[in-house]
């Protein structure tokens, strides 16, 4: 199987960790990643914006930088979303978010990873509603050796990130976070996971700003961690 | 209510998020919307789980709605035909002006000075209440929540519970204060307990019910094969002004319509459960033209289009003419949950109002109802809850695209401008890894301070919640260093 990866521009360019750890996943596991030097990102801000005209003109050079993938792999719910709904292309259909193609394509939920602490996992909207991941990321954490799994109170409401709702509505954007951090702050958990580096940069910045001590990671990265 | 302005939106309404500020500082406000909110959601999701065939349920109300707007004009042509056949007289009004004075008149004409409500979005819409007192004519709203946000010269922050933004002492307060201007006051040991709370609605509202001789009331339904009017309700205020007055003028929206008396199995079925939680309604009642010696001896008809066939021609946007107003989006919105229903600005708040206000106003003509369709973070909880499938999500994103295609041309907005020059660096994987690197550089340089504050518009972002700083090679500078392919 030919797996690409798709390394969405603000993890290529904010959190390349993600991206590292999707890849370490990935080789531990056996398989071969390529990532096409030619993708750019998917469109989905200027999508979600309302600048369609935009958005579209990057969809094309999205399906020729993976065209002649059996799989395009990609640490985003929310991307991994917009492409498989609004990408009318070939590669669409082969677009799957991390924890669906461990769970779903490779069959895998003990990916043979080691995190000794407290964790919470915020299931993000469009993993949860537009993907449908369901309890996937859940089931790969539960086998992560070591890990003190608790569940986040509310845990299915959104965060309030919303791309440029955080900026247009930043407001409401931050009452929603604060919410979110109380929650998290409920569990004791001394990690925040999540599937999403875009809600993660929005809830970490917040746990960040009021010195909570919780710390966030993406799955990725808790799944690449070992002894 | 002025001359010419539809009358969806309330004059000089702010944007969203000038509105959002005032209501989330409101402390009081958000207690009460994140107790009731809770509340009903959760009983929501259990009455929904009841049902083993809830999905099939809403695939009928979607498909039924979808042959109503294809069909739209044989289906009220038909409703008029059934409803004259049963001895009812129907009128068509374009707009509120319209509808406003089809219904002043009909009132004047029975020489009536004052008339009982049943809570109606419709009447809403057009400012009946307000175009009735520029006429002369009191109109009492005799839905529960209604009369309370009435009497306080409120307005209704909920499709379904008009004054979810009010508990119980504030209640307490406004019946005190203002019952006895218009009616039967309060007793003066009013307390805030339910029972005594409803105790006084009662004996305030018996009064008006014995004496009306018209009753206004909107629609739920509408059955084109047999001229069947409906309404469901809770507190069987409707069924008193569906019964007691002589005239019966009902105002209702054209999409309400449906093709036949046998489809209100799906409604009535997709409706209690996903608005108020509960198996059935208490109250149904339906009513077909008139029946001699029984309730009302004259029925009225008013078809109200105020922006909905605008709304038909968009084949993208017109499934939020689908909405039955059961209001089970709003009670899981987080965005409504915390800002309230008057930040919408519209009879139609949370996320039903956000896709259906700008459209029946039109998109690009005012900056308030421009402003709707941004006011979510597409979470897509509304989607699931909608009891007819309205994909609002998607629709918010389509209305996007409108809002900026209507204000594209001319000096472009910071934002217009940030997100070509985005689309310029997206547009090649040289110019990205360019951009990445001066970020990378700027991100370091502005880091020295601490990362924690950001000039400009950004500092919207800043103001609550810290910048990850950009790395300092990105993934794609990782991979091509450690030669991998």
């Amino acid at each position: 199987m030919r797996v690409a990866l798709f390394i969405t521009c603000y993890n290529d360019a904010l959190f390349p960790d993600t991206g590292k750890a999707v890849t370490a996943v990935l080789e531990r596991l056996g398989h071969t990643v390529e990532f096409p030097a030619a993708q750019t990102c998917c469109g989905q801000m200027h999508h979600n914006t309302g600048y369609r005209r935009e958005a579209d003109s990057l969809v094309g050079a999205f399906n020729d930088a993976f065209r002649g993938y059996d799989a395009i792999v990609t640490p985003s719910g929310s991307c991994g979303g917009h492409v498989r709904h609004h990408h009318r292309t070939e590669t669409a259909p082969n677009v799957y978010e991390f924890s669906e193609f461990l769970v779903d394509v490779l069959n895998v939920t003990d990916v043979g990873a080691y995190f000794p602490h407290r964790v919470t996992y915020h299931p993000t909207c469009h993993s949860l509603r537009m993907l449908r991941v369901g309890d996937k990321p859940l089931q790969l954490l539960r086998a992560v050796e070591g890990i003190d799994l608790v569940e986040l109170p509310e845990a299915e409401s959104c965060c309030g990130f919303g791309g440029t709702f955080a900026m247009k509505n930043s407001e409401t954007s931050v009452a929603m976070l604060q919410d979110k951090m109380g929650n998290v702050r409920k569990t004791g958990a001394q990690t925040l996971c999540a599937s999403d580096n875009s809600c993660l940069m929005h809830i970490g910045g917040g746990l960040s700003r009021v010195k909570s001590g919780v710390r966030t990671l993406h799955l990725a990265e808790i799944l690449a961690a070992t002894r | 209510m002025s001359g010419d302005q539809v009358n969806v939106v309330w004059l000089g309404s702010p944007t969203f998020p000038q509105a959002a500020h005032d209501a989330l500082q409101d402390t009081q406000l958000r207690r009460n919307l994140k107790h009731a909110t809770t509340t009903i959601r959760d009983k929501r999701l259990r009455a929904v789980a009841e049902l083993d065939d809830w999905e099939t349920l809403r695939e009928a109300g979607s498909q039924i709605k979808d042959r109503v707007m294809r069909h739209l004009d044989e289906y009220l042509l038909q409703l008029e035909a059934s409803v004259t056949a049963a001895g009812g007289v129907v009128h068509w009004a374009e707009d509120a002006r319209e509808a406003n004075r089809i219904v002043s008149e009909l009132v004047r004409a029975k020489g009536a000075t004052e008339v009982v409500k049943i809570k109606s979005m419709a009447t809403q819409e057009i400012g009946l209440n307000e175009a009735l007192e520029d006429d002369g004519i009191e109109a009492t709203e005799t839905d529960l929540a209604e009369l309370i946000v009435q009497l306080n010269d409120d307005r209704p922050s909920h499709i379904l519970v008009p004054a979810i933004h009010r508990n119980r002492s504030e209640i307490r307060d406004i019946f005190q204060r203002e019952m006895g201007k218009h009616g039967i006051a309060a007793p003066d040991d009013l307390t805030d307990e339910p029972r005594v709370l409803a105790e006084a609605a009662r004996v305030h509202l018996r009064e008006k019910f014995l004496r009306a001789k018209v009753a206004i009331s909107g629609a739920n339904f509408a059955c084109a094969d047999t001229g069947t009017v409906g309404v469901v309700e809770s507190e069987g205020n409707g069924r008193m002004c569906l019964t007691l007055p002589e005239t019966l003028i009902t105002v209702m929206g054209i999409e309400k319509v449906l093709p036949s008396f046998s489809d209100l199995e799906v409604f009535l079925q997709l409706l209690p459960r996903s608005s108020t939680a509960e198996r059935m309604n208490p109250y149904t009642s339906l009513w077909t033209g008139v029946t001699p010696g029984d309730g009302p001896q004259e029925f009225h008809l008013v078809l109200l289009d105020n922006g909905r066939t605008k709304t038909l021609a968009d084949t993208a946007g017109r499934s939020a003419l689908h909405c039955i107003r059961c209001s089970a989006c709003l009670n899981v919105c987080p965005v409504y949950e915390r800002t309230g229903g008057r930040s919408y600005g519209s009879v139609y708040p949370g996320p039903i109002g956000a896709v259906l206000t700008p459209q029946l106003v039109g998109v690009g003509t005012s900056e308030h109802a421009d402003s709707l369709p941004f006011a979510s973070t597409l979470c897509g909880a509304c989607y699931d809850a909608c009891p007819v499938r309205i994909d609002i999500p998607e629709m918010l994103v389509h209305l996007r695209a409108k809002v900026v295609d209507a204000h594209r041309g001319g000096v472009p907005k910071p934002e217009a401008l940030a997100m070509k020059g985005a689309r310029v660096v997206f547009g090649s994987p040289r110019r990205l890894a360019w951009a990445e690197r001066l970020g990378a550089i700027g991100g370091r340089v502005a880091g020295i301070g601490g990362g924690r504050w950001l000039p400009g518009p950004a500092r919207k972002w800043t103001g609550a919640r810290d910048v990850p700083v950009p790395a300092r090679e990105s993934f794609r500078a990782w991979w091509r260093k450690a030669g991998r392919r």
